[in-house]
């Protein structure tokens, strides 16, 4: 069953139309990578479902209700969590701390002016801090944290809401190939877990085709293949357009080939 | 820079030292609390301080007051800010055990620490604070004020504006309460005495940062035929040479607050507008029996001529000093009775505390700067009673809060 | 039509002066970041200097090489300031350089004034300029047209050295990206110390060319720093293109502004900075800074609740501060009363500056209206005390929720500069409606109920009120408030997309510390028993800028502690010296270069409250 469902989206800027009539879906419990090369819109789709940017027409639904027109916060409170490509955590917080601020927010608890923050809701911190294998440093200052670690709490912080569908740029970005894996692993587990929706963007070809269960390709504006790893990867047209590009992915599944 | 590094304490030391050899004190010292914006406004103030670090020393040569008990003096810097003026007062109130306060410079500060007298029940005598509103609107029964008030040397100017055939005026002073009253009260004394001048246009500079080239031009582009100045300080300077330069007061008459003072007029040096008329105080000149006692006395005390601040610091404690005499005693409610027409001799001349509101007559020397030997100084001035340029006693009343 | 010519290019001589002295600010600013409270210092120091070389020398080559000598000059003591001092701090927390400046101001007065003496020098003319030209019929200096031929020269001069040298490359570089240059193995040392070279030699250029204009005095500096400061802001921060164009715009408004409203001098220039930074939110010119990716400042530690020890501390000195009417004499309760109302003045400041995020620079504006409420409920409705105390922190707030509206748009320094606007904008209002607020002559007689009159009753209500309101304070910052403050400062991205409204947030939190600014200034109006503009005025703002970085705006008790010292040095230094300035200047950096994370932060560090050591990285 489709829980995002994104329908003939359009974005120009300025004359140029970056976007041009995006549709496509997502179910729950499904993996679905957004890739292209740059400059095919992907981002600019990515932010129209998050809400960061307004589509000039064409409509983003979340289990059927309309997602366009809102602010990213509305968006989020309707249960669609989110990682950025540069994690983006509060260095002055404990890890835990990160987490409880996520649930303070969803409880709507933000303008409490008396119960000490740190004694709210520190259980379920840990408890989705235990999933990401990150309870052991609960205490620590998130400041101090490896980068690996840090996409680890954000993943918990994203996770804190219970969203039904998780938002991911890059997720992987600017880790080591081991962290990768194991972060992309971890990801699949939670989605199979608690059925939750994804949509990633992600430059390692690697990661998309051994963890997406499902690959959009965007060139120009426009979506050129939808399908699994499988079909993408033999797509004629997705082969000319990344070969015209340079790049190759369609060799062997374990080559460090990389589109950026 | 000498003059600033000295503090009161070793003012009062010295004091002691002159004054030991041939006295022995019979008592406890009278201490008077003194609060002026010595880093604020040291060109005025160190002067000043000057002044009465003399009156003080003199007192003591001759063997105090209340036979024997010598005068010492606890002073503070306010650093230009009511709030602190008020903490000090009290400070000098309640730790030092001063019998009075006197002092201050600008007139938000006098009158903040005029309240606190009166509150307290304590004797102020504002020393330089020039606002009417000290011993009218704001007047209390503790608090008395020396110099001519803004009025008081508006009026003086205005018997000359008066003479000039110049029907077209305009006015520049500074955006505040000083420049505000001055200008007031200019043109409703000038109106008063000729009905047929009009007021073409005026300029409200922001105190201490003009600018000077366009409010200049703006003055000019009126066409006037006379100007009434009340800006001073650093802002006068650039008036004056902007003014100069673009031919601001080519064949117009000027009239100005304050300039002849020596604290003005002198770092002017060789630019001096020439042909201004001006309130101030010719120090070189004046050859009173008083005032040359007086001048001798401090050129050879502080090898320097006085500066107007100088006769005020001076005067001041010379009245506090025969206030201290006459009431026989250093209880604040006499002190304040006795301060209620005391009369004293300053180096200006006689002057009295008025009874009804606590207004010295103190003058000033009204005349035209001229230049002569490459500075600037007065010609043609005449001592302006200060008792002559007063509104008539009902007015005052009709001003004045009743007790 | 002459007049308006003339008019235009005497704007365009005041803007001459205005970019110099603003281009070199802006320059530092750029490169260091850092907020140069001392920069109207050397633009005096050029002054004076400049005039002691042509009063020495004389002539033609005196008053020339004098200006070059003093710009010279000033730079050299920039850059001793920058290698004695500024080196040092800057891992500090954001602004604490401003600190050290402004201990620099404060040495430079008295320096000054020792070295030039109290009164005004008036320089001479310049040589070969120094008639008049004639513009359609009018009069104009000679010494304006070639400043304003300078301006523009000096503009280009700058342009061409940042476009075609490898310096100019680095600083422009390290301007729109600082990190981007350490990475590239820039020497950051020589680079900011060259900064600071060439900007305060332009500073003092800047004062230097003034001595044909004016007479040099001692009041120089303050009144050039704040409009250097909004010329930059207006410009757009790094923007010389900009502060060039801040700087016409200022002066020809000036210029005309006083035809037509010749009351406007006081708050022209804050009014044009408060209306382009609300439809401009980085200036004219100015470009959003790259996003922060931290390392440039130490993190701050997370929070931890007091332990014991502090607890017991916080105790013992509440029950000192009890007990102390029994032994204090009535100026001590004076004192005491007063340190009380500035700790909850700083504490609201550091409210919304260190978990908000939100530095203010026109603070004194709620503390202020809260003493306004009560000094004219006391003038106008014979209001009682206790009305009036209730009254300040709702004005102090209602003034805090409109203005914030529009402060929380901003951030940074673009923010800070926005407070000032609005505070000065108040201060214009209470010192002009004189009919109102008594203009600068204030509101007397706004003495506390007959109950309280007493010092000591009066010390103990404040202590109360104060107490009470930073415990509350304290409270929130732990509260879920707090942290939402402190998330919504670490990252607005984040925080937005946890469903954070942040500049709700940020307004709310700027309200409360304008709400609880505004009691501290209505219980300062009754120990006073005055309301002065002063009040509300920059001074005032600086001096609780002051009070929490010197405590450390990284800790919670730092407000506290850095009031509590500053006031005290303030009010002791002040009894014993005449050279208070120079004692305190001094102390300030001492206390600057000891205490790089304020006293508070040090204390922190040493006897640390039970936080584990990594917190302190």
């Amino acid at each position: 069953m489709a829980a995002l469902v994104v329908e003939s989206l359009v974005k120009s800027f300025g004359g140029v139309r970056a976007v041009k009539g995006t549709s496509f879906t997502v179910d729950r419990g499904e993996l679905l990578a957004l890739i292209g090369p740059n400059g095919a819109g992907k981002t600019t789709t990515f932010n129209m479902v998050g809400g960061q940017l307004h589509p000039d027409s064409g409509s983003v639904k979340l289990e059927g209700r309309e997602l366009v027109g809102l602010t990213p916060r509305a968006i989020w409170r309707m249960g669609v969590g989110r990682t950025f490509q540069i994690t983006a955590t509060y260095p002055s917080m404990t890890v835990a701390e990160n987490v409880q601020m996520v649930l303070l927010s969803h409880h709507k608890r933000l303008l409490g002016w008396w119960t000490p923050a740190a004694r709210q809701f520190r259980a379920e911190a840990l408890e989705l801090l235990a999933r990401v294998g990150m309870a052991v440093q609960a205490d620590r200052p998130s400041s101090v944290l490896a980068y690996g670690d840090l996409k680890r709490l954000e993943l918990a912080m994203a996770l804190a809401n219970e969203p039904r569908l998780l938002l991911m740029d890059e997720p992987t970005a600017g880790m080591a190939p081991r962290e990768r894996v194991e972060l992309m692993a971890l990801t699949a587990d939670l989605v199979r877990e608690r059925g939750i929706a994804v949509l990633f963007t992600e430059h390692d070809m690697d990661v998309v085709f051994a963890h997406a269960h499902r690959i959009v390709v965007m060139n120009r504006g426009e979506i050129i293949a939808d399908g699994t790893p499988d079909a993408v990867r033999n797509d004629p047209h997705v082969q000319e357009v990344y070969l015209g590009s340079g790049a190759m992915f369609h060799g062997e599944p374990q080559g460090k080939a990389v589109v950026s | 820079m000498n003059r600033f590094a000295r503090t009161a304490k070793s003012a009062v030391l010295g004091a002691v030292l002159a004054a030991t050899a041939t006295t022995a004190w019979a008592a406890d010292p009278i201490r008077i609390g003194e609060i002026n914006s010595y880093t604020g406004l040291p060109a005025f103030t160190i002067p000043y301080r000057n002044g009465w670090e003399l009156a003080v020393e003199e007192v003591n040569a001759k063997g105090g007051l209340l036979g024997g008990r010598k005068l010492e003096v606890v002073s503070r810097d306010d650093s230009g800010k009511p709030e602190d003026a008020v903490r000090i007062a009290s400070e000098l109130v309640n730790s030092e055990k001063v019998v009075a306060l006197a002092g201050t410079f600008f007139s938000h500060i006098g009158l903040a620490v005029s309240d606190f007298a009166a509150r307290n029940k304590t004797l102020f005598i504002a020393a330089e604070p020039l606002t009417d509103a000290v011993t009218w609107e704001k007047g209390n029964r503790y608090t008395f004020r020396l110099r001519p008030s803004t009025y008081m040397q508006a009026a003086m100017l205005v018997e000359e504006a008066a003479k000039l055939p110049a029907k077209r005026w305009v006015t520049v002073a500074p955006n505040y309460e000083y420049g505000q009253s001055a200008v007031a009260s200019f043109k409703a004394l000038l109106k008063a005495k000729r009905p047929d001048v009009e007021f073409v246009s005026e300029q409200w500079p922001a105190q201490g940062k003009i600018d000077a080239g366009s409010t200049v031009q703006a003055l000019n582009a009126a066409n006037p035929d006379a100007i009434f100045n009340v800006t001073f300080g650093p802002d006068l300077s650039k008036f004056v040479r902007e003014g100069t330069t673009r031919g601001l007061f080519d064949n117009r008459a000027v009239v100005s607050l304050l300039t002849g003072e020596p604290e003005y007029l002198d770092p002017l040096k060789g630019e001096a507008p020439e042909g201004w008329i001006v309130t101030g105080y010719p120090q070189e000149q004046v050859d009173t029996p008083e005032h040359k006692a007086f001048r001798d006395a401090y050129m050879k005390r502080f090898n320097d001529y006085p500066r107007l601040g100088s006769i005020v610091g001076y005067s001041t404690f010379q009245a506090l000093a025969a206030a201290i005499e006459k009431a026989g005693s250093t209880d604040t409610e006499k002190l304040v009775d006795a301060m209620k027409g005391l009369n004293i001799t300053s180096p200006l001349g006689p002057v009295t505390f008025r009874a009804i509101d606590h207004q010295a007559t103190m003058g000033a020397y009204v005349g035209k700067v001229a230049l002569k030997g490459g500075k600037g100084v007065m010609v043609d001035w005449r001592y302006a009673d200060g008792a002559k340029y007063l509104p008539a006693d009902d007015e005052v009343a009709k001003r004045r809060p009743k007790e | 039509m002459g007049f308006y010519v003339t008019q235009f290019m005497s704007g365009l001589a005041q803007a001459a002066t205005l970019f110099l002295v603003a281009s070199g600010l802006s320059i530092i600013f750029g490169v260091t970041r850092i907020v140069n409270f001392a920069h109207g210092s050397f633009y005096m120091l050029g002054a004076y200097m400049a005039y002691t070389v042509s009063d020495v020398v004389g002539g033609f080559a005196g008053f020339w090489g004098g200006i070059v000598a003093a710009a010279l000059a000033a730079g050299v003591i920039g850059v001793v300031m920058e290698m004695v001092l500024l080196r040092r701090l800057y891992r500090s927390p954001e602004l604490f350089q401003l600190l050290a400046t402004f201990g620099v101001v404060l040495v430079i007065q008295d320096l000054a004034l020792t070295i030039w003496g109290p009164e005004d020098l008036l320089g001479p003319r310049a040589p070969g300029l120094e008639g008049r030209v004639r513009i359609l019929g009018q009069a104009f200096p000679q010494y304006d047209v070639f400043l304003i031929v300078l301006g523009p020269v000096v503009l280009a001069l700058l342009l061409l050295l940042f476009k075609w040298t490898r310096w100019g490359t680095l600083v422009r570089a390290a301007t729109q990206d600082r990190e981007m240059t350490g990475a590239l193995g820039v020497n950051e040392r020589r680079l900011f110390t060259s900064v600071l070279f060439v900007g305060c030699a332009l500073a003092g250029l800047g004062g230097a060319l003034q001595v044909p204009r004016e007479a040099v005095n001692l009041q120089m500096d303050v009144s050039m720093v704040v409009e250097a400061f909004v010329v930059v802001v207006v410009g757009g921060m790094g923007s010389l293109m900009g502060a060039f164009l801040a700087a016409l715009l200022i002066g020809q408004l000036q210029a005309f502004g006083i035809l037509i409203f010749p009351q406007i001098t006081l708050v022209l220039v804050f009014l044009v900075m408060a209306v382009v930074l609300v439809v401009r939110p980085y200036g004219l010119l100015g470009k959003p800074p790259a996003a922060a990716r931290g390392a440039a400042h130490a993190p701050e530690a997370p929070l931890r609740p007091a332990g014991l020890p502090a607890k017991l501390f916080g105790v013992a000195v509440l029950a000192v501060l009890l007990l102390l009417p029994v032994v204090a004499g009535q100026y001590a309760l004076v004192v005491l009363t007063e340190t009380l109302v500035l700790v909850l003045f700083a504490a609201s400041l550091h409210f919304m500056m260190g978990p908000g995020g939100m530095v203010s620079f026109g603070h004194a504006a709620y503390f202020g209206l809260g003493a306004y409420a009560a000094g004219l409920l006391t003038k106008h409705m014979d209001g009682g005390m206790l009305a009036g105390l209730v009254t300040a922190p709702v004005l102090g707030g209602l003034g805090a929720l409109l203005f914030g509206w529009f402060c929380v748009r901003l951030s940074g320094v673009y923010l800070a500069m926005l407070t000032l606007a609005f505070a000065q904008i108040v201060w214009s209002v209470a010192f002009q409606w004189t009919a109102v607020t008594g203009g600068d002559n204030g509101i007397l007689g706004v003495w506390p109920a007959p109950w309280a009159s007493a010092k000591w009753v009066y010390y103990y209500l404040t202590l109360a009120v104060v107490t009470g309101a930073v415990l509350m304070l304290r409270r929130a910052i732990f509260a879920p408030f707090g942290y939402a403050m402190r998330a919504g400062r670490d990252s607005p991205l984040r925080s937005e997309a946890i469903g954070m409204d942040v500049r709700r947030l940020q307004w709310l939190a700027f309200t409360a510390a304008g709400a609880m600014a505004g009691l501290a200034g209505g219980l300062y109006a009754y120990a006073k028993g005055s309301v002065f503009p002063t009040f509300l005025s920059v001074p005032a703002s600086v001096d609780a800028l002051v009070m929490v970085l010197m405590g450390g705006v990284q800790t919670i008790a730092g407000p506290l502690v850095g009031a509590a010292v500053f006031h005290g040095l303030e009010t002791e230094v002040v009894r014993y010296t005449d050279f208070w300035r120079l004692i305190l200047g001094g102390i300030i950096i001492l206390l600057v270069l000891a205490f790089p994370k304020g006293i508070a932060g040090a204390a922190d560090a040493w006897f640390g409250s039970g936080r584990s050591a990594e917190g302190r990285a």
